[in-house]
């Protein structure tokens, strides 16, 4: 079996329209959510989001390229020049055969869906824009990366909720190591901060009003966010051979399904994903400094996870750091453990530890050491990135330091 | 601005030309236009004229509406709008 390193980084988000952005804002401490803007706002009931702001489309893209891409797919073609620039890898002749993109997405073209909708719905249109189908279906970002950077290996998108982006890293990540492909292109990303996309959150009645407090006593639920990430998962040796900056190694992942409930968590299939990503990496769970978090800052899915990780980790849970990105980002839905895989690198190769902020006030079922409010600097050699979805599926990547 | 002149802005600007350009022999393909191309023009036509094209993406030749040249095209479109008025 091959190793798999990460080569390249990328990704906008509320935090940052870069690596470099997020990284100093996650260190930092910093707030991404703010008031939400967009049309109809005033109708909704949760005004708050991890929002992208200060983002003009008409900067980056010309009017036949926006014709067809979301702002997912928007999102995702930034991420993904970012990483592959990093990358420095051009894709052509047999590498170009082989390497493929494979991404997360839970709602794809949301925007496309609501404004379409909109238009004939509420506006009583009775014609849509031709490409309202090519831009708004889940695939669309994956095609686009594909298209756009001469991937023709195996590429498709993977779609399980909040899950999503650790689906399908996990996908890429088995390719690489199995030998099907040098390189592949992996993520996610997500763009539901509209008014349809929010008003059905809404409906669940799981949303803050005010802030995203993961582990803390007096959590009241979690807060959306938008953008993307995006990674180079290149085999070892092909990526040393050609010299290339590795930014960490992804030593092994786990899929488990709760097959209990299609939203209340379950401890248990919590727990069967950390194990397993601990057994696929060979891994004691001494091993393990970090995890970030799937931390939603709802009532049932902290303490579920804290549950979890205890079972899982023993006598060590009390020594290793436990944070929520989200906090900071909000929750990306499709996109979030690609975002938070981000934290993971900064752990194992900066060793810095992103907080969970807006922590108040300890939950005696939240007992671990989340990493309250601020930063902290430590030597982290394995750090997991967990995602647990609605609908029971989970899953659960490893990343090790590479030195 | 007559049809004639609105037709040819609309393929123009899908082109990327001016409209002067555009002259009324020219065909899609001389124009540049591709496939996905033709569709959002028929979609630029129906929203300026307010009109129904019969055209079929699976097979553009099949339908009344006869796209093989520029002049040919602005003649669908005045049988349209006089259609409907």
């Amino acid at each position: 079996m091959n190793r798999v390193v990460i080569t390249g980084a990328g990704t906008i988000n509320a935090l940052g329209q870069n690596v470099p952005q997020t990284l100093a804002a996650m260190q930092a401490g910093r707030c991404g959510i703010s008031e939400l803007k967009f049309r109809d706002v005033d109708r909704l009931t949760i005004k708050i989001g991890g929002q992208v702001h200060d983002f003009d489309p008409d900067a980056v893209f010309n009017r036949q390229q926006l014709a067809l891409y979301d702002r997912f797919t928007q999102f995702t073609l930034l991420a993904a020049k970012e990483a592959i620039d990093q990358s420095g890898l051009v894709f052509s002749g047999e590498l170009a055969a082989t390497s493929g993109v494979v991404l997360g997405t839970a709602g794809g073209g949301v925007g496309t869906w609501d404004e379409n909708y909109r238009s004939v719905y509420e506006e009583g249109k009775n014609r849509v824009h031709p490409f309202v189908v090519p831009k708004l279906m889940n695939n669309a970002a994956a095609s686009h990366v594909s298209m756009e950077f001469n991937l023709k290996g195996p590429s498709f998108t993977v779609s399980t909720a909040c899950a999503s982006s650790n689906h399908a890293m996990a996908q890429a990540f088995q390719m690489v190591r199995t030998g099907l492909s040098k390189t592949m292109i992996t993520g996610g990303s997500e763009s539901m901060l509209c008014f349809g996309g929010i008003k059905a959150w809404e409906g669940l009645r799981v949303m803050s009003k005010d802030a995203c407090r993961p582990f803390s006593a007096n959590r009241n639920g979690m807060v959306q966010g938008e953008g993307a990430a995006i990674f180079v998962f290149e085999e070892l040796q092909h990526a040393k051979s050609r010299g290339a900056d590795i930014l960490a190694e992804v030593t092994g992942f786990a899929m488990s399904s709760d097959a209990a409930d299609i939203v209340m968590p379950s401890q248990q299939g919590a727990a069967r994903a950390i194990q397993g990503a601990l057994r696929d990496a060979r891994l004691n769970p001494e091993d393990v400094g970090y995890i970030n978090a799937h931390g939603t800052g709802t009532a049932a899915n902290d303490k579920t996870e804290c549950a979890a990780v205890a079972h899982v980790f023993g006598q060590h849970a009390n020594a290793l750091m436990l944070s929520s990105t989200k906090s900071m980002h909000g929750h990306l839905i499709g996109a979030t453990g690609a975002v938070e895989l981000l934290a993971c690198i900064m752990a194992v190769r900066d060793g810095i530890i992103a907080p969970t902020i807006g922590y108040q006030e300890p939950d005696p079922e939240c007992a671990l050491d989340v990493v309250p409010n601020e930063a902290r600097e430590a030597k982290v050699d394995v750090a997991l990135s967990n995602a647990f979805a609605f609908g029971g599926l989970n899953a659960v990547l490893a990343v090790r330091a590479f030195r | 601005m007559s049809v004639k002149q609105q037709v040819i802005e609309i393929l123009a600007q899908q082109a990327v030309l001016e409209p002067s350009d555009v002259t009324l022999d020219s065909t899609l393909e001389q124009l540049g236009i591709d496939s996905l191309g033709l569709v959002e023009c028929i979609f630029a036509i129906e929203e300026a004229f307010d009109i129904q094209v019969p055209f079929n993406a699976n097979d553009p030749t099949e339908g009344d509406f006869d796209i093989s040249s520029v002049a040919r095209i602005i003649a669908g479109v005045e049988t349209l709008v006089a259609e409907q008025s």
